[in-house]
């Protein structure tokens, strides 16, 4: 949750180190072969983990000691008929090589499967769930970036003085919280106490899909999305205050400053253009986080996005649905990985500085 | 009445320093291993004087202190250091507000190398600096003239500093000087490892800048470069400066030069005896009562290790030691 | 001028200097958490008699933290809970601590082991942290093994990178050099200059994995994957909360989760200060 701390640090500037080594006599190699070597890496890499994500994934639920017929019953009793034939439906009995190998082969066509639990193809079910779940972290993507980059240089500025220690005290504290804590407390407050949401569900119960109209699923997204944004703010600021900081012990500021450029010009031409491209960047690495994140909020707003989606699905064992999700979670974050590599080597000149001194 | 005061603060004018150091110190405040905290001395009792017209070398090892020095003339040392002593900027007091005032303006920094030019900037924007908008076209047009005065292409402009050449950043960081048209110039190691013909192409720009009535100060570690173009060169050791010798003492055996320091750099040079002197700089937190110089001393007395030498004036330039007359 | 005299001053602690303060701020919060584990382990299940004659009452002095549906005190509970979480958290960082050092060491065999660890951290990276232990805790088939393990197996993957580099960087220095010269074995140079630099950077980052350790713990619990209800943990306690919370019953969830906050923060403090005696740079900030 706390990316920002010495580990976080030390992988960003080993991620900066490897890719600087990578850069190392590739000077002169024309951009075209640059991007399409740089292309085929990635997805030769992206293969390789998916492939090795299903297999794992696969097998750690097929060799789980959780009897999946009995979790998808739950507390209900039911007949020893009803029983073999629900073990008949997760195929409790095919043997485990077959059963991957079939479900791996389905995956190559392009099919999932059929989600036991909700009775439909996963396919349907993660895209109807995704663009719910899409909205929410979209909307506090963006909102916990900004807010996060204008405190993170805010403080940067003010450093040392009670607005940035109450900014760090802010940041400090968020990430510190449970996510799930959080959401329930905004819950209590915001819909229980002063009642200005809806408790839980994305739309309201008993409408039916095409009745829902754009008001009532903006005001089921306000509060998950408030939550998770709030909670997003923390590293992004944290990042971009120390960057600034750094940016302003900078030879290059110095300078500028000897040249008689005052405190606010020097943020506004030299630090915010250093700072930018590093604090977009982390943004993109911190897909997996939202993701997690998402899962939570979801849960506690009942909110039918994909994470709610995750949970049921593993409660009840319903491997494919699982499965699926897991796959579709691992191109989410390679997706937040890659657009932050591409940031690397081709948008920021400074990795072309780099290239020049060594 | 009147006419002759102006007229006698002119002469004065000529004679005196346009910028006069005088017991400069500076010590950092610093955290050691498991946060103990120790006060660093880089600078005591450091004097020096720089004339309108005239080249003043600053002249120690590297890793001294000497940019420090700079820094501290301009205002813009961390916030950690603790600075005493006196700086006069033309016959007033050169406060920190002052320094903050004129800076960029009427005294311009020459910095030594790439990194002090912003990575992502294109380099017109940097040589303009930060400027009004409407005297943006103004300055557009002096940087072009500046540029091709230099033989700087126009497609340079548009440049990022990774892609200037070593020569090509040198004229743009010299450039940057140029522009503010200031009284002085501070240039911090401004020639470093630079090939013969780079090497005097930038002197003759600071030659240039003095005769045309700046005050300059080169800091640097390299002497000779020094000796081609300054006319006073002041030896700077272990934070402080031993002597200032006027370029013409600098000849034969040394036998001009004041103090055994500058007479052993001298000497220490290839094209003379090729000596190297032995024993090395104290560091900076070892403490030391005397001369600064007493354990490298070949004529040091009792009194050398009691109290450091006043500077004496002999022959047009002044000296710390004790053995001169 | 002198402003790094003055910012040293100022606070709560005025007349301490900085160390002082660093090493004071590092006993009192350890005393805290130390004493939350030696409560939490000290209350007896009898301390958690249900009694229905004072359900669900609000916060009060005789419960500070209220009571819940079955009347049982909810401070107690939020103690066993936090000592729960401790610990857990100080087991699973354990194991990942250990599996990092053993990684992170791996991979300054050779080429070849270096970049089938940076493949490995990729792999562990690829997924969704919290979806990684919903995984593996399913795997283990749930229970305190599953969120041990499943945690323990999430957040080795920052550690084994500061090892890697710290490694990397030690290698470059002169003295390593000098060594292998002298014909000091490969051992020799690990166990005497290699490993007394790599052991701060090792408790510090076991220490800061404390707070994602716990954090995690207690979420993925919250959603059902972790401790069984039948344990005293914060995430069960939330996870139950849910369900009294049109009822109004807020101090369910607020004392507990704050509770939580405050230790993952007390960690995060001792994690801070830690890092500013190991390295000195930091602390001009």
């Amino acid at each position: 949750m706390k990316i920002f701390d010495i580990i976080h640090n030390i992988y960003i500037q080993d991620k900066i180190g490897l890719l600087y080594n990578r850069h190392i006599g590739g000077n002169n190699v024309l951009d075209n072969e640059k991007i399409v070597s740089f292309a085929g890496k990635k997805l030769l890499r992206l293969m390789s983990l998916l492939v090795v994500v299903c297999f794992v994934s696969f097998m750690l639920i097929q060799y789980s000691p959780i009897d999946p017929v009995r979790a998808y019953i739950g507390e209900m009793t039911v007949s020893a008929e009803h029983k073999v034939m629900l073990e008949e439906y997760w195929g409790v009995n095919t043997p485990p090589q077959e059963k991957f190998l079939n479900w791996a082969g389905n995956i190559l066509k392009g099919d999932f499967g059929v989600s036991l639990i909700y009775r439909i193809p996963v396919i349907d079910v993660i895209k109807e769930r995704s663009a719910a779940s899409f909205t929410l972290m979209a909307v506090s993507w963006l909102i916990s970036g900004i807010l996060g980059f204008t405190l993170g240089i805010i403080a940067g500025i003010k450093k040392g003085t009670w607005i940035d220690r109450a900014i760090k005290t802010y940041c400090y504290t968020l990430a510190a919280t449970p996510t799930f804590w959080l959401a329930l407390v905004l819950l209590m407050v915001f819909s229980v106490y002063l009642g200005w949401f809806p408790i839980g569900l994305g739309v309201p119960i008993g409408v039916t899909a095409g009745n829902v109209t754009l008001f009532d699923k903006v005001q089921h997204l306000i509060l998950p999305a408030v939550t998770l944004s709030l909670l997003g703010v923390a590293q992004i600021a944290m990042f971009t205050r120390e960057k600034l900081i750094e940016v302003m012990s900078s030879d290059y500021v110095l300078f500028a400053k000897a040249r008689g450029e005052k405190e606010l010009d020097l943020v506004l031409r030299h630090g915010i253009r250093n700072v930018a491209l590093p604090a977009i960047t982390l943004q993109f690495l911190g897909f997996s986080e939202l993701f997690g994140g998402a899962v939570l909020v979801e849960q506690v707003f009942s909110y039918p996005g994909i994470g709610q989606a995750a949970v049921a699905a593993g409660l009840r064992s319903d491997v494919p649905l699982l499965l699926g999700i897991v796959i579709i979670s691992a191109l989410f974050v390679f997706f937040g990985n890659l657009i932050a590599d591409i940031i690397y080597e081709f948008v920021d000149p400074r990795i072309k500085q780099q290239e020049a001194t060594l | 009445m009147r006419s002759k005061a102006k007229i006698c603060t002119e002469e004065n004018k000529k004679t005196e320093a346009l910028l006069k150091v005088k017991d400069l110190s500076l010590s950092f405040i610093q955290y050691a291993s498991g946060l103990r905290q120790t006060e660093l001395k880089v600078i005591s009792d450091l004097s020096i004087e720089a004339y309108s017209g005239k080249i003043l070398a600053v002249v120690g090892s590297s890793g001294s202190g000497k940019s420090l020095l700079a820094h501290a003339i301009l205002g813009i040392l961390p916030s950690n250091a603790i600075l005493n002593g006196r700086i006069e900027y033309d016959g007033k007091e050169l406060t920190q507000e002052k320094k903050e005032e004129i800076r960029g303006k009427e005294i311009a920094l020459v910095p030594q190398s790439t990194t002090y030019l912003d990575p992502l900037m294109r380099v017109s924007n940097q040589v303009i600096g930060c400027v009004e908008k409407e005297n943006e076209g103004l300055m557009k047009k002096v940087q072009r003239e500046i540029f091709q005065k230099y033989d700087l292409k126009p497609n340079v402009e548009r440049m990022f500093p990774h892609e200037l050449s070593g020569g090509m950043t040198r004229r743009v960081l010299v450039s940057t000087a140029v522009i503010s048209s200031a009284k002085l110039v501070i240039a911090d190691e401004p020639t470093p490892g630079l090939d013969e013909k780079t090497l005097n192409e930038t002197l003759n720009y600071f030659k240039d800048m003095a005769n045309k009535g700046c005050a300059v100060i080169i800091i640097t570690h390299d002497i000779e470069a020094a000796l081609k173009i300054s006319d006073k060169i002041a030896v700077f050791y272990a934070g402080t400066v031993l002597e200032v010798a006027n370029v013409e003492d600098f000849k034969n055996n040394g036998e001009n030069l004041r103090h055994p320091y500058t007479r052993a750099l001298w000497n220490a040079l290839p094209q003379n005896k090729f000596q190297a002197i032995k024993g090395h700089q104290p560091m900076q937190d070892e403490v030391t009562d005397g001369c600064i110089f007493y354990e490298r001393c070949s004529k040091k007395n009792v009194l050398c290790s009691k109290g450091i030498p006043q500077f004496k004036d002999v022959n047009g330039g002044v000296v710390r030691c004790n053995n001169v007359s | 001028m002198s402003t790094a005299v003055v910012t040293v001053n100022r606070g709560v602690f005025r007349g301490l200097n900085l160390r002082q303060k660093t090493l004071l701020m590092i006993g009192l919060t350890s005393l805290l958490l130390l004493t939350i584990v030696v409560s939490s382990v000290s209350l007896g299940e009898e301390s958690l008699q249900t009694d229905f004659s004072s359900k669900n009452l609000s916060p009060s002095t005789e419960h500070p933290f209220g009571t819940d549906w079955m009347g049982r005190d909810m401070f107690i509970r939020t103690v066993k809970g936090l000592g729960l979480s401790i610990m857990i958290g100080a087991f699973a960082s354990t194991i990942s601590t250990i599996l990092a050092v053993i990684l992170g060491l791996l991979s300054s065999a050779g080429k070849t082991a270096d970049s089938f660890v940076s493949w490995i951290v990729d792999l562990f990276l690829s997924i969704p942290h919290l979806l990684l232990i919903i995984l593996i805790s399913i795997g283990m088939g749930g229970g305190a093994t599953g969120v041990i393990i499943g945690v323990a197996f999430s957040h080795w993957t920052g550690l084994t990178r500061v090892v890697r580099v710290e490694i990397k960087q030690i290698k470059t220095q002169e003295y390593i050099h000098i060594s292998r010269n002298l014909g000091k074995s490969r051992w020799w140079i690990a166990t005497k200059h290699i490993f007394p630099h790599l052991i701060p950077q090792i408790l510090l980052g076991t220490i800061l994995m404390f707070p994602h350790a716990i954090l995690h713990e207690a979420s993925v619990t919250f959603l059902g994957f972790g401790l069984s209800p039948h344990e005293p943990a914060i995430g069960i306690i939330l996870s139950e909360s849910m369900k009294y919370l049109s009822a109004g019953y807020w101090w369910l969830a607020f004392f507990p989760g704050l509770s939580l906050l405050i230790v993952v923060l007390a960690f995060d403090m001792i994690g801070d200060n830690l890092g500013k005696l190991i390295d000195p740079k930091k602390a001009h900030e």
